[in-house]
């Protein structure tokens, strides 16, 4: 190793002789735009938790996170959170065990079984799919899937659940099978080669050395989809009705937190009354479920990522 | 079972997992335009709606989202390039702050919109006193969309090989005139057909315009600093009513949106093949 006085000597100046302040400028305002992300999540966390805790020194907490009816604007007025809890939980149940599975057989056919030729077909109709707004989700599961069920003999009330979780879990196949598909890609050709070097089917490589590898992808997926329908709000406004109901039947109609803040939101609530800041109570309960998830499914994005990539 | 038919078997459950998504979306555009095609007339985009299905049409609620469309592009593009330029191009990815700027961003990114209303309700309709204008329905929508411009012109800037930026370095360029004369110009079509396809997103998008307050009766043509309505919107109102020809008009208005959404994804795929490069 040479002395740094010699190595100054040998090699020319890299540094610029005068520092470019339009340089500084640029990086200023380059980061002044990064910071509107940052601000909008203060943001999110003020506008929800202020008038949430407002809410909470009015009623308990104890009382709002177990109470078993939620009737705010009836007198006597009800505030347990429950009903809306499981009305959302039912109907994610419902859209989980359609599109679990089937976003992830899409997704194994997708980057194991499909041809380039028929990737360049199946992915844009998958994003097709995607892009369909949510409220013509809830028109179809109002106007075409609860009359069906109906035909085939399932007691469905106007409004209910089922209808509802079918097509919400249609509606998230594309997230699941594409997140999925994402992981899948990122297993080494290595892996595979291996397996059949080894004697393996297709399908033993898809289902015992592909998936198993792509697993931590595989979950993450999983996991926003499940965040997303628990954060849908159209569907669910338009076919699953705004009766808040404790009940594991998803032929009955029920409420989500979702659609309990859209329906109060719609009408004009004066600021600064109860009924005002149920809006924010609830949203800030819907948003540290979903926070929880982002945050679980990140990470384990992060960590099959840094496994392959 | 020989291993032939069990392969056979499990690839074919595979593509009816594909299928049934098919199948639904197939369902779907059919159900639509048998039930809105009667009423997709021209009266439909040029008359504002009415408590009597035979007149009403949906023009303010389509003229209110073309509105908000353009307001979208011009908030959204500038900040989200910006945002991904520092990411990409300045942010010393060792620092705990950009690594949290990024988490924070993949987070935003599936917060529900719902959400995105609540935060537009108290901070622009009521904190700021703005009110129940369309200005604040499209800087909702603008923050709704962000992440997904920023992540998408950060992957556009990423493939881009350093070997541009090292050749334009030697030339004596600053780091701007890098960005700004090679990546910049380079990662466009990228960052275009992001930025479309988002924006085709804020578009379908009810949830947060509902506690902005664009569920109202709107007989005139919207202005950016007045009351609105939304094409989305417009649909879930006429679902409400309890005659059956509003839910054929909300199907007929259907049409209209996706033909909107249809067009933009068009567009995007178009951009995206007619000036796709590999390096």
């Amino acid at each position: 190793m040479s002395t740094p006085a010699a190595t100054a000597r040998a090699e020319p100046q890299l540094r610029a002789r005068r520092r470019r302040y339009s340089e500084d400028v640029v990086k200023g305002v380059l980061g002044l735009c990064a910071l509107v992300s940052v601000a909008t999540t203060v943001g999110i966390v003020i506008a929800l938790f202020i008038p949430a805790f407002e809410f909470f020194q009015d009623i308990s907490v104890v009382d709002f996170l177990t109470g078993t009816e939620w009737a705010p604007l009836f007198e006597p007025a009800h505030f347990g959170v429950l009903p809306l809890i499981s009305g959302t939980l039912l109907v994610t149940a419902v859209a989980g065990a359609l599109a679990l599975p089937l976003g992830l057989g899409g997704a194994i056919y997708l980057s194991e079984y499909a041809g380039p030729r028929t990737r360049g077909v199946l992915k844009p109709a998958l994003e097709l799919l995607a892009g369909i707004p949510t409220i013509v989700f809830g028109y179809f599961a109002l106007t075409f899937m609860t009359p069906l069920l109906r035909d085939i003999g399932i007691q469905v009330e106007v409004f209910n659940t089922l209808s509802a979780g079918i097509v919400m879990g249609v509606y998230l196949i594309p997230t699941v099978a594409s997140l999925s598909e994402d992981a899948m890609g990122a297993v080494p050709r290595d892996l595979r080669d291996g397996a059949y070097a080894l004697g393996s089917t297709k399908m033993q490589v898809a289902t015992r050395v592909v998936v198993p590898a792509a697993v931590s992808g595989i979950i993450a997926s999983f996991v926003l989809g499940i965040s997303r329908a628990i954060g849908e709000t159209m569907i669910v406004l338009v076919a699953m009705g705004q009766q808040p109901n404790l009940t594991l039947d998803p032929r009955a109609a029920a409420e989500t937190m979702t659609a309990f803040i859209a329906a109060t939101g719609a009408g004009d609530v004066p600021t600064g009354t109860l009924e005002y800041k149920t809006i924010f109570a609830v949203g800030a309960t819907l948003f540290l479920m979903t926070f929880v998830m982002n945050i679980i499914a990140i990470r384990l994005v992060r960590k099959y990522r840094e496994v392959y990539e | 079972m020989s291993r032939g038919l069990k392969g056979g078997l499990f690839q074919l459950a595979l593509l009816f997992s594909l299928g049934v998504g098919f199948l639904m979306l197939g369902t779907l555009l059919v159900d639509v335009f048998k039930d809105g095609l009667p009423y997709l007339d021209k009266k439909l985009l040029t008359d504002p709606p009415s408590t009597d299905p035979e007149i009403a049409g949906a023009r303010p609620a389509i003229i209110a989202t073309l509105y908000l469309g353009g307001l979208l592009l011009l908030l959204t593009v500038p900040i989200g390039v910006f945002t991904a330029i520092y990411l990409e191009e300045y942010a010393n990815k060792t620092r705990w702050y950009n690594r949290l700027l990024e988490i924070n961003i993949q987070n935003l990114a599936a917060v529900p919109s719902i959400v995105y209303g609540i935060l537009g309700l108290a901070f622009l309709v009521r904190g700021l006193g703005l009110g129940r204008v369309l200005l604040a329905g499209a800087m909702i929508l603008t923050l709704l969309v962000l992440p997904t411009v920023i992540i998408a012109s950060r992957e556009a800037i990423r493939a881009i090989p350093d070997s541009i930026r090292q050749g334009a370095y030697a030339l004596g360029a600053t780091q701007w005139q890098v960005v700004s004369r090679q990546v910049l110009p380079a990662a466009i079509p990228g960052i275009a057909t992001g930025s479309i396809l988002a924006l085709s997103r804020a578009i379908g998008e009810t949830a947060p315009l509902i506690l902005i307050g664009a569920v109202t009766y709107i007989s005139f043509d919207p202005t950016i600093l007045g009351p609105f309505t939304a094409l989305p919107i417009q649909i879930f109102s006429f679902l409400r009513l309890p005659q059956e020809e509003f839910k054929l008009l909300a199907a007929a208005s259907i049409i209209v949106l996706l033909g909107i959404l249809i067009t933009l994804n068009a567009f995007a795929i178009w951009i995206r093949n007619r000036y796709r490069r590999t390096w």
